[in-house]
């Protein structure tokens, strides 16, 4: 039985080694895909917080506040701001935004100093009245800022947007605030407030200190490549499905399968042979693509890997994601019947498994309604596995709750396989 | 030398989703050490019938036994007693003819030293010794056919099923081939053989079996038969009992 299993697990690796294309497909593409994600997802991650916005600014306002404003936003340290002359029209900006001279352009309004300053007296009022102080005056709540023009390009992401009109907010937030305090000190005071003052009551913001949850209390911070070079390796094992689903299709479509039919031996040690030669391969395809993230990825500039403390529960779970995949792909195989079947049937499905399983976006963001879909993918759980140790600093044991169901899955797709063989009279 | 090689009772087979029946009743039998030929025309039932003596087609009817074992329920070790050489190029072609043998040969039950025995043999005999570390895929359709034939020998089986050996070779494979399938049945090999080969088949067969609409219309030795039906030739007494019309139109 070792004598035909070693002589099949050969001729699977002579087979495998011979078909350059397949072999450049298995370990070319994922590095690629850990390569190019890492670069987009770090080249995101610096623009917010490193690199600038190119943002258009017309002031058409003359007052100060309109000057406080872009200086608010210029500080934000998110944009490279190109000033346009305010006698420019909103249709001539956006024709600057159309030949991409910048993505976002902001208008800030011809009165908008003299509202401003109208709105932060009434304010000030508002609260030296609720501090049952007296005013000399009657609060009419009647001024309203006109709103500050934002202009976008469609290009810009929803989230990316969301992320800009954060800082603008903020940049608007400072300059109102600035003027309420005016007001009220010279409700209070009758006398101007005193530039340094304002400068220490401006400035004096509360710091946020960012602490990354792990199992481990180291206090690594998560970058792009502890989040992608797991996600990326999943996906690659999970697209071995191309190489041995079409494999296993060949086979029987081929002739030898017949051949094989009619010999003593149970076409189960074909199936074994090729479980344990494609674990071996996603097994290399896993540390050839965590190898690039730990000493290529510096070279080229981008984060390094960081690999856990727990090897031997990388290798675990890389071993069980590999099984997994391989199950998967045998199973596509031998339901198939043609090989455009097989590839086709088993991208696509690699591809949706993907998307619900949190590769392409994060599992928290999910809506409840794709909760149990969710679950249902293996590549859920062989992120979350890979998660636990990448990110969290875990160990097999913290993970445990996510190989459990991912060797559910695995039984459950060998299962099938095995009932699929036996529908077919393959063994 | 008087043993039933195959034993054929009652055999009857239906392919699933389809009505009619391709054999019922169909009753055969080949002694140990014939070179039997089974011929008949497209779509009579040739293949179907070898399909169902290597077992790769369960039929529902009847019994089939090679040399006194029934494969419907010793399937593994009656495997063992046979081998097949299908009429399509079954193997590997990523592979050399000695990668292959290998390989086919560890399926079915040998040893290391006795493939590395049997592959040498096999590769000098059908003229494959110089081109034994070669992929097969670079190979011509004569030294393909080979291959295919000493992987379905490389187990000496006492019986050896052949689905058209010799279709698409030229003059020389053809005599090689017949020629080897000669010697090993002198060596004690049954041979149950089909083709369309007529001239080739009346050099091979000494009993032959005429298929039609799934029946075994004629069944004897090949003089024999030439004499009940009075023709000359294996060509003319085919023509004679299954008449002209085509029957895969």
């Amino acid at each position: 039985m070792m004598f035909k299993l070693g002589s099949t697990i050969l001729k699977d690796i002579r087979i495998l080694t011979r078909d350059r294309l397949g072999l450049i497909f298995m370990f070319v593409m994922p590095i690629v895909l850990a390569v190019v994600i890492t670069a987009v997802q770090n080249s995101t991650f610096e623009m917010l917080n490193t690199n600038t916005v190119p943002m258009l600014i017309c002031n058409r306002d003359t007052g100060e506040a309109g000057k406080q404003l872009e200086t608010a936003i210029t500080k934000a340290g998110m944009f490279d701001l190109k000033q346009v002359m305010p006698d420019v029209t909103d249709k001539e900006i956006s024709e600057k935004m159309h030949a991409k001279d910048a993505v976002i352009a902001i208008i800030i309004p011809a009165d908008f100093t003299l509202k401003i300053k109208q709105k932060s007296n009434e304010t000030a009022k508002k609260a030296l009245r609720n501090f049952g102080m007296q005013t000399d005056s009657i609060i009419n709540d009647t001024s309203s800022v006109q709103p500050i023009t934002l202009l976008y390009h469609p290009v810009l992401q929803e989230s990316f947007r969301h992320s800009i009109q954060g800082a603008l907010r903020s940049a608007l937030l400072m300059v109102q605030n600035r003027e309420v305090l005016k007001s009220l000190y010279f409700s209070l005071n009758e006398t101007n407030l005193p530039d340094s003052l304002e400068q220490e009551l401006m400035s004096s913001q509360v710091a946020i200190n960012e602490v990354p949850v792990s199992r481990d209390g180291s206090r690594n911070i998560p970058n792009a490549s502890q989040h992608n070079v797991p996600a990326w390796t999943v996906f690659a094992m999970f697209f071995i499905v191309i190489s041995l689903g079409g494999s296993v299709v060949r086979e029987k479509l081929n002739g030898s399968f017949v051949r094989l039919k009619t010999l003593p031996t149970n076409y189960l040690v074909a199936l074994i042979s090729k479980q344990i030669t494609y674990l071996l391969v996603t097994f290399i395809q896993a540390a050839v693509v965590f190898s690039i993230g730990i000493w290529l990825f510096p070279v080229m500039g981008l984060p390094k890997l960081n690999l856990p403390a727990d090897i031997t529960g990388v290798v675990i779970v890389t071993l069980i994601c590999g099984w997994c995949a391989v199950s998967y792909a045998i199973m596509i195989g031998v339901f198939a019947k043609t090989q455009e079947q097989a590839n086709g049937i088993g991208a696509v499905s690699i591809v949706l498994m993907a998307a619900v399983g949190g590769l392409l976006v994060p599992s928290f963001a999910m809506p409840d309604s794709f909760t149990m879909v969710m679950k249902m993918s293996p590549l859920h759980w062989c992120l979350e596995a890979y998660y636990g140790l990448f990110l969290e600093g875990g160990k097999l044991k913290d993970v445990i709750l996510n190989i459990i169901p991912l060797l559910g899955i695995t039984f459950v797709i060998q299962l099938i396989t095995l009932y699929g063989l036996k529908r077919k009279n393959l063994i | 030398m008087s043993n039933v090689a195959v034993r054929i009772n009652n055999l009857g087979f239906t392919y699933p989703r389809q009505s009619v029946s391709c054999f019922s009743n169909l009753n055969l039998e080949v002694k140990e050490g014939e070179r039997f030929g089974l011929f008949g025309p497209n779509g009579a039932g040739k293949t179907t019938l070898m399909n169902c003596m290597t077992g790769l087609l369960q039929f529902e009817e009847g019994s089939i036994q090679l040399l006194g074992h029934e494969i419907a329920h010793h399937k593994r070790s009656v495997n063992k007693l046979f081998g097949f050489v299908p009429q399509d190029l079954s193997y590997y072609q990523e592979l050399s003819p000695a990668e292959n043998l290998a390989f086919f040969g560890a399926w079915s039950g040998l040893h290391k030293t006795e493939i590395k025995n049997k592959t040498a043999e096999l590769l000098e005999v059908l003229g494959l010794a110089d081109v034994r570390n070669k992929k097969v895929e670079e190979f011509s359709g004569g030294m393909k056919r080979r291959v295919n034939l000493a992987i379905g020998v490389i187990h000496n089986p006492r019986i050896l099923f052949l689905d058209e050996p010799t279709v698409g070779v030229d003059v020389h494979t053809r005599h090689a081939i017949i020629n080897y399938l000669k010697h090993l049945n002198e060596n004690g090999t049954t041979l149950i053989y089909t083709s369309h080969q007529l001239s080739e088949a009346e050099d091979l067969c000494n009993k032959v079996a005429l298929i039609d609409d799934g029946k075994i219309i004629a069944h004897d030795t090949l003089n024999q038969l030439l004499i009940d039906h009075k023709e000359d030739g294996l060509e003319g007494l085919f023509i004679n009992l299954t008449g002209k019309s085509y029957r895969d139109s």
